[in-house]
């Protein structure tokens, strides 16, 4: 990033601590899963998905084993497409421009999917993700691997691994930055301008 | 938001056109997984009015709906009533009563839709009205083009051969293939070609000598009733097959030909065309992929600003 930080942003985590934070979760979903033949971990686009690469990664290179890895999209599968009247009134739930592709190369029945978003927050999109991971098969567990967990859950859900917990107030914003999509490694909280 | 309709190619910017096929192009792993169906318009009903039988178009639409799991319902033919008279407005006040998101209509009078749309709260799309539009039918030849030759189509030539005069599909199909950038050439006999259709910015040729110069070739259907004593657009069928159908030998190595269906074997193209290298089923096949694109974006929005998932 060039230029000063704006005063509205606090970096809660550096390059340095995103990356051993990303390495912790790595040693965690191993410690959980010390058998797991079919492993595979899934990122939820766009940046879960860069996380989940990394993770994947990570998994191979401290385990020395080989394992699954694919992206999916969950905008066909996003709860508010059937509110009548809302979307696009909302500026947060905007319908994403494109939709990208879904990439599951492996055998979902029988495998243990660990799931990988950057933010949990109304748990939402973790909802729509089981339910298309499910539309390709049966996996024999799900898991969720989250960097930032921010609160304020709409639904039951509860992540498996997080990295860090963060509670926020509801206007705030937790932006995750990564150097594959912004070309910086950090995740910063953003407090709405007055 | 306001409603959104799909009525004329025109009612589209190039980006929405852009956008329409990126879509399209993301439902295409969709179509070939197990479980061909997503649950994006769960709870939506969509009407196909077909007042012209089209048992494929309207099998294409009811199937691009269920794919995204909407409920679908189909009224056909004459049972609706003369589609001249007063019945289309009593049909859309009957059928607004079930509050659909979405109507499909195929008319044979230009214009329908927009009467339609004028006595709905439902967002219309045309399946076709008479010799005015087919929107739906160029989106999709589009997206076979760009899967056949990749997304760039601009400077691509496209020959248009056949009945222009009647043709809705050559209409909405002139305006989809300028929009990409492409080069329009007609080739028709003079009397199938509307006075003044060089306005649209096409060329007219009345026969076949330049053809090599195309990258594809879009065959429109030439109907019997064109010889008809009276109507005396055509002297014979024999005849028009002879100067301007075509064959696999009038064709070129590498030419994309595209037909939009129902075929007239031996008319304006050969058999041996027909069964041989063409475009014609990936027309079909497109036409559901970007069938579920509108039907999805007429509901959630063509808009392209920049979006965050953070709020989930």
């Amino acid at each position: 990033m060039s230029g000063p930080r704006p005063a509205t942003e606090t970096v809660v985590l550096t390059a340095e601590q995103l990356s051993r934070t990303i390495t912790r979760i790595a040693h965690e979903i191993l410690e959980k899963n010390p058998d797991a033949d079919n492993l595979a971990v899934v990122g939820i686009h766009t940046r879960g998905a860069y996380l989940a690469a990394r993770i994947h990664g990570l998994l191979s290179q401290i385990s020395g084993r080989e394992y699954e890895s694919g992206d999916i999209d969950i905008s066909f599968y996003r709860d508010d497409v059937a509110v009548r009247g809302e979307v696009g009134v909302i500026p947060s739930v905007t319908p994403q421009p494109v939709v990208k592709d879904t990439h599951l190369p492996f055998d979902i029945d029988g495998a243990t999917v660990v799931v990988v978003d950057d933010v949990l927050y109304t748990g939402r999109t973790i909802r729509a993700a089981i339910d298309a991971l499910f539309d390709y098969g049966r996996p024999a567990a799900v898991q969720l691997a989250v960097l930032v967990d921010r609160g304020h859950r709409e639904l039951p859900i509860r992540p498996d691994y997080v990295g860090k917990n963060l509670p926020t107030a509801p206007q705030e914003r937790i932006s995750v930055r990564l150097l594959e999509h912004d070309g910086v490694d950090e995740v910063v909280l953003v407090r709405k301008e007055r | 938001m306001p409603r959104r309709n799909l009525i004329s190619i025109e009612d589209l910017t190039r980006g929405d056109v852009e956008l329409l096929l990126d879509t399209a192009e993301s439902f295409l792993p969709v179509l070939e997984r197990d479980i061909k169906k997503v649950p994006t318009l769960r709870g939506r009903t969509i009407i196909n009015v077909f007042w012209e039988a089209s048992p494929r178009t309207s099998a294409s639409f009811d199937l691009a709906a269920k794919r995204l799991s909407a409920d679908t319902l189909v009224f056909r033919g004459s049972a609706l009533g003369d589609p001249h008279g007063e019945a289309l407005k009593d049909v859309a006040i009957t059928l607004d009563a079930y509050s659909p998101d979405i109507v499909i209509l195929r008319h044979p009078s230009a214009g329908a839709c927009r009467v339609l749309a004028a006595n709905t709260r439902a967002s219309v799309i045309n399946a076709g009205d008479g010799g005015h539009q087919d929107p739906t039918q160029c989106l999709l030849d589009l997206f076979a083009l760009r899967q056949s030759l990749g997304r760039d189509l601009d400077g691509r030539r496209v020959f248009i051969i056949g009945d222009i005069l009647h043709s809705r599909v050559a209409r909405s199909g002139i305006m989809g293939f300028k929009m990409l950038g492409m080069d329009v050439t007609l080739v028709a006999p003079p009397t199938l070609l509307p006075r003044g259709i060089e306005e649209m910015g096409v060329d007219v040729r009345h026969d076949l000598s330049e053809l090599g110069d195309a990258d594809v070739v879009y065959l429109l259907r030439v109907e019997s009733d064109l010889t008809e004593p009276g109507a005396a657009y055509l002297p014979s069928l024999r005849e028009y097959a002879r100067v301007w159908g075509i064959s696999s030998a009038r064709l070129r190595p590498g030419q994309r030909l595209m037909h939009p269906g129902p075929l007239n074997r031996g008319v304006e193209i050969s058999a041996d065309a027909a069964d041989g290298e063409n475009l014609i089923a990936s027309q079909v096949f497109s036409g559901l992929a970007v069938r579920m694109a509108i039907l999805y974006r007429t509901v959630i929005g063509y808009s392209d600003g920049t979006a965050t998932r953070e709020a989930l």
